[in-house]
């Protein structure tokens, strides 16, 4: 079983983002970086898999080359082979991400064989485009199912959950197929210190990937027009439970 | 030179979010001086035309095959994509819903076309020119587009539906796409509902718990209130990275996004990737003992103060007036 894990190096914002001054990136100074969350549960799903299927997990970015950080940590929570696409400047378009991810990973597979299952995350924390995934599994003619939170393997076939409110739907999608992974098909593991110590020996390959630009450009990002809202403050500790049920009842969910 | 809009429904019942896309879309449309038409996709699509045509669709566009048996994220490409060049769209919208954006990837990458997820709001022109959301909606991009088709979605809830002015004509056409077995490898095989009823996503009240809780059997305070509201539970990222909770509960950018009459939110701090899944709450009442907590800051109404003692003084008080 041979799978591959596309990962997303993303800053790791707390209660506020801000823009750089040319407004062509978040701000970072004084941020870390984590993988995306859907693509860090597309890494431990892809390590579950393999475990239980004897296979190898192969993870790759297309990234600034300090995204090497997001590989090794995939490495630490038991990857196999990290590979890199470094870019510099600003984040591709998803259309030339796209296009450098198919050829990086058409190239692996030329050399070693197809995988079994590409996994991506739903959609990136920061861009949110909902669409590289989508477009590199048509470029290679595979099947392709978003949303996901869950998977069987069964005889070639990857049954696979994607919820919907109140409930789920199946797709029985034939093998080799690309997912797009949601947050919460799995608790992702932390990684131990063994994982850790050997994912700093892991070898991490990079090669460049040539790919031309797509029709979406950015101009610049910046924050919303914040609603400036006093908070009504309607007391302290439990005394102010009646002015709580006034404003229930007030707002009419009091039924 | 038309926009086509993809009208999403399950089994014959419309999205109301098409709606949304039929309102933003017929506006771009009339400044971009091109028709608007809407499409209903595969079985049952027959009974959810009713509010197209009030809500603007100058055309509707019945697509149907045999191999259209439920929801469909190839096969809706592809039929989309088939019916966009079969009639000359200049451009391809939907709703930014899970199923809207995917449907609307595969047309993009079917006609090697761009496609810009979540806008808010697009200027028409040789270039288009759009904001889109990035993080959830805690960040703006200005962007441009470039292209033939032009492919887009409109952000959800980003615009509240509307009749138009006067009823479009919403003459009805039928389409049959070119379908091979290779379209339908990732139709919908299998349904099961777990819930049924409100769920977090339409429930009127939501009360949510944050780190605050401290533990899972700490919800059972939510829990009670929760019950006598007639609401549900929601619970932030660190909840669910605790295990206090099942992810299906989480609310925020990578969880549920909720629209009830009121969230309480019970100790949690209001991160950014909590934030964005509840700002659409139509009142927030926060309760924490950080008045300084971002959450309590960006609340309608709060109250300072230990949700243990809090939640429960709440529910008693309920219970009381009620006699």
């Amino acid at each position: 079983m041979r799978i591959l894990v596309c990962v997303k190096r993303v800053p790791a914002p707390g209660s506020r983002i801000n823009v750089s001054d040319d407004g062509q990136a978040v701000d970072t100074a004084h941020l870390g970086f984590t993988t995306s969350p859907h693509e860090e549960c597309a890494v431990e799903e892809a390590v579950q898999i393999a475990e239980k299927h004897d296979g190898e997990v192969t993870v790759l970015t297309l990234g600034p080359a300090e995204a090497e950080e997001q590989l090794r940590y995939a490495a630490s929570v038991g990857a196999h082979k990290l590979l890199l696409i470094p870019i510099t400047g600003v984040d591709w378009d998803p259309q030339r991400t796209a296009s450098a991810l198919t050829t990086a990973i058409s190239d692996i597979e030329a050399a070693d064989g197809t995988f079994d299952l590409v996994l991506f995350g739903n959609e990136s924390a920061d861009a949110g485009g909902f669409q590289v995934g989508i477009r590199v599994a048509h470029a290679l003619e595979r099947p392709v199912v978003n949303g996901i939170k869950g998977i069987d393997l069964a005889d070639g076939t990857a049954s696979a959950r994607r919820e919907i409110d109140g409930g789920f739907e199946v797709y029985e999608v034939p093998m080799p197929a690309v997912l797009g992974i949601k947050e919460g098909i799995n608790l992702p593991r932390y990684p131990t210190m063994k994982g850790r110590l050997a994912s700093k020996k892991a070898e991490v390959s990079a090669t460049a990937v040539e790919a031309v630009a797509g029709g979406q450009a950015r101009v610049r990002l910046h924050r919303p027009l914040e609603q400036v809202s006093e908070t009504v403050i309607l007391g302290t500790g439990p005394e102010a439970a009646p002015a709580v049920v006034d404003l229930l009842e007030e707002l009419g969910v009091l039924s | 030179m038309s926009l086509l809009i993809l009208c999403d429904h399950d089994r014959g019942t419309l999205d109301e979010a098409s709606l949304e896309a039929l309102t933003f879309g017929r506006e771009l449309a009339a400044r971009a001086g091109i028709a608007c038409e809407a499409v209903v996709i595969g079985a049952g699509a027959d009974t959810a035309l009713a509010p197209l045509a009030t809500h603007g669709a100058q055309r509707v566009h019945l697509a149907g095959h045999d191999l259209l048996t439920d929801y469909g994220p190839e096969a809706w490409g592809e039929t989309l994509t088939q019916l966009a060049r079969s009639i000359g769209a200049t451009a391809v919208m939907a709703c930014g819903t899970d199923r809207g954006n995917e449907v609307l990837a595969h047309v993009a990458a079917r006609l090697d076309e761009p496609f810009v997820a979540n806008c808010i709001d697009i200027t028409p022109g040789d270039t288009w020119t759009m904001t889109r959301v990035q993080w959830g909606g805690s960040l703006l991009e200005d962007a441009t587009l470039d292209a033939g088709i032009r492919v887009v979605s409109v952000t959800h809830h980003a615009v509240e539906a509307t009749l138009a002015d006067t009823p479009a004509e919403g003459s009805l056409v039928h389409f049959t796409p070119e379908l091979g077995v290779e379209a339908v490898r990732t139709v919908v095989k299998d349904r099961v509902v777990l819930t049924q009823g409100i769920t977090l996503s339409t429930s009127p009240v939501v009360v949510g718990g944050g780190r605050g809780v401290g533990s899972e059997d700490g919800f059972a305070k939510l829990e009670d209130l929760a019950g006598a509201l007639g609401g549900v539970i929601g619970c932030s990222r660190a909840v669910t990275n605790n295990g206090w909770r099942p992810h299906s509960d989480q609310v925020g950018q990578t969880g549920t996004r909720i629209a009830p009459d009121i969230y309480i939110a019970a100790g949690i701090s209001g991160a950014i990737q909590h934030w964005v899944g509840a700002m659409a709450a139509k009142n927030i009442l926060a309760i924490n003992t950080d008045g300084e907590a971002n959450m309590v800051a960006k609340a309608g109404f709060a109250v300072i103060g230990d949700l243990h003692k809090v939640i429960p003084a709440i529910t008693e008080e309920i219970i009381r007036r009620r006699g």
